[in-house]
């Protein structure tokens, strides 16, 4: 007779699921997690990372080149570019966070109506979504910015009102998806209502999709909100934002391209971060996905 | 073939519809009396609902909306508040030049796709495709405007081979035109090229998957003539629908584009017309916009079902 030992659970070896092991096992992707702590760090730290108050004008230093005493230069009023990048940072962050939590919200509760219910609704909701979808991103941005005023709040608002249809589009197709399936059909034959359904069963199965959606839409709306401010529409001075440093920089390309360098990489860098993230959480959920 | 064309311009009306009702209830919402935006401050109370009336302002929403509506059907999208000029000859004359950006910066974006995605598909996961794919997410993420201050100051400013902004219809000057737009094209096209790379990639490997794909190396043909004859035909149907719906994202470029160089097109019209609040303009662009995508994705959807007859058939 032979005996199997086995080991004691105590003992056994917990594994990270395998999703995140095969994230953390693409390198794009892991860099992109920590270009995000390093900008989330500087966001959230500002106060302590940056050596100057942004708006601190030092008079003798005008469009000064990037030296120890100001590390990414000073522009034309004589403000020290690093502390602006760094509480650009929050600005930034916060546009893109805030507008797609609104977006992933009030997108995702209107795909999941759409996709639940069904029938009549389903077609009413889904033409309204085609509508804005076909209105160009930024025309509609830009459009509803002027509707609103310049301002940061409106600048989500505005950023949350574009980036909501795809949130409806995709979460109607994972909801219609997901309806038939065995284990749809058997919790509601064990007397499963609605509600349960949804939370319990649907969400879970859904929320890959909605996560990397979420992480490439977060990527958009930092290139939307730095293009708001780059145009004038977004947040209005004094207060730093990537997309109006690089606007003001544009008249002083000739003695001081450093006011354009720094910003610019910055909304660069912060964008390819949740777009390498967005794309490694695509691969690590998706098991259908060809693996490179 | 036409009975579908048909099905999917009747079921498209409806969209189209809802379209322009958030166009005008956009601008409807604007806080503000647009009378007394058009007159002033000292304006009199006569004057204002003079204006009011011969505006239409005082007649019942709905109503507002008709005339809006079939006016701009008859091309007729009214006054400039600016500059009092038809806001339908502004945008008759702007848009040309966007269009003409617009295709530049299309040919150089598929100049740069085509062969990017079908080296990345083909010589899948070697470093020659994971280097192209970083570069393609660096182009996705790489900010239009400051990809354009980048040219503008290697170009024009360091190397001074190319002015950095200005304009010069192509009826005018036709070398000068095309020298004028490089830039702006190439700042365009580059993140339009990058998404296409990545779709062509995508699309071109699942193709190369396939079983045909696996008989047709079976009978011995050569690589390349496997790829070109038969998998690159099936992927570019799906490339070629993604490249016709891009129209809208570089609609939104232009904007961006045509500040920077100062290319006085559709987008600056947009721009110019939100800082002077010019309500009429904003209209006009943003429903020409709309209306402009509706249509190519409409157009895109019915030469995916030419050519692609399973379509057609559910």
């Amino acid at each position: 007779m032979t005996t199997t030992l086995s080991k004691p659970p105590s003992a056994a070896k917990r594994r990270l699921p395998a999703p995140v092991r095969r994230f953390l096992g693409n390198k794009l992707a892991v860099i992109g997690i920590v270009v995000l702590v390093i900008f989330a760090g500087a966001a959230l730290l500002a106060r302590q990372v940056a050596p100057f108050d942004p708006a601190q004008i030092f008079f003798a230093d005008l469009r000064a080149a990037p030296s120890a005493a100001h590390f990414f230069g000073a522009d034309e009023l004589g403000r020290d570019i690093f502390s602006r990048v760094v509480y650009g940072a929050r600005v930034s962050l916060s546009a893109g966070l805030i507008s797609v939590t609104l977006a992933l919200v009030f997108g995702g509760s209107i795909g999941l109506i759409a996709g639940y219910i069904g029938g009549w609704l389903d077609d009413v909701l889904m033409r309204f979504v085609d509508a804005l979808l076909s209105l160009p991103f930024l025309v509609l941005a830009i459009a509803l910015a002027a509707i609103l005023g310049p301002s940061l709040q409106n600048t989500m608002i505005a950023i949350a009102i574009v980036t909501a249809p795809a949130f409806a589009r995709i979460t109607r197709g994972e909801v219609l998806s997901q309806r038939e399936r065995d284990y749809v059909q058997a919790a509601q034959a064990l007397g499963a209502g609605d509600g349960r359904l949804i939370v319990r069963h649907l969400l879970p199965n859904i929320s890959g999709a909605l996560i990397v959606q979420t992480s490439l839409a977060i990527a958009n709306a930092i290139l939307a909100e730095a293009s708001l401010s780059f145009l004038g529409l977004g947040i209005q001075p004094p207060t730093p934002s990537w997309g109006s440093m690089l606007n003001a920089a544009r008249g002083y390309l000739t003695d001081a391209p450093w006011m354009a360098v720094f910003p610019g990489l910055a909304i660069f860098l912060a964008v390819l971060a949740f777009n390498l993230i967005g794309d490694g959480l695509r691969e690590a959920l998706d098991p259908r996905s060809h693996k490179s | 073939m036409a009975v579908f064309a048909l099905r999917r311009l009747l079921s498209a009306i409806p969209t189209l519809l809802i379209v322009t009702l958030i166009v005008f209830a956009m601008v409807k919402l604007l806080p503000g009396d647009p009378a007394r935006l058009i007159l002033g401050q000292e304006a009199t109370p006569q004057a204002l609902s003079e204006l009011r009336r011969s505006l239409g302002l005082d007649r019942p929403l709905p109503q507002q909306y008709l005339s809006w509506l079939t006016s701009a059907a008859r091309l007729d999208f009214g006054t400039s508040l600016t500059d009092h000029s038809s806001v339908g000859r502004l945008i008759a004359q702007k848009l040309p030049v966007t269009l003409e950006l617009s295709l530049f910066a299309m040919l150089i974006s598929l100049l740069i796709s085509l062969p990017a995605g079908m080296i990345s598909a083909v010589r899948r996961s070697t470093w020659v495709d994971r280097l192209l794919t970083l570069l393609a997410l660096s182009g996705i993420s790489l900010p239009n405007f400051f990809l354009g201050i980048l040219l503008i100051y290697l170009f024009s400013i360091r190397l001074a081979w190319i002015p950095a902004s200005g304009y010069t219809s192509l009826m005018e000057n036709p070398g000068r035109n095309l020298l004028l737009l490089l830039l702006p094209a190439v700042t365009l096209g580059v993140g339009s090229a990058a998404v296409l790379t990545r779709y062509l990639r995508s699309s071109l490997s699942e193709t190369l998957n396939q079983d045909y794909v696996r008989t047709a190396h079976a009978k011995g043909l050569a690589a390349r003539q496997v790829i070109s004859k038969h998998a690159l035909k099936n992927a570019l149907i799906p490339f070629l629908t993604a490249f016709g719906l891009q129209l809208g994202g570089l609609l939104g470029g232009a904007v961006i584009t045509e500040q920077i160089f100062s290319i006085p097109g559709f987008g600056r019209l947009l721009v110019d017309a939100v800082f002077t609040r010019d309500l009429p303009v904003i209209q006009g662009v943003v429903l020409v916009s709309a209306v402009a995508v509706f249509l190519v994705s409409f157009l895109v959807d019915l030469g995916y079902a030419a050519v692609d007859p399973r379509i057609r058939y559910h």
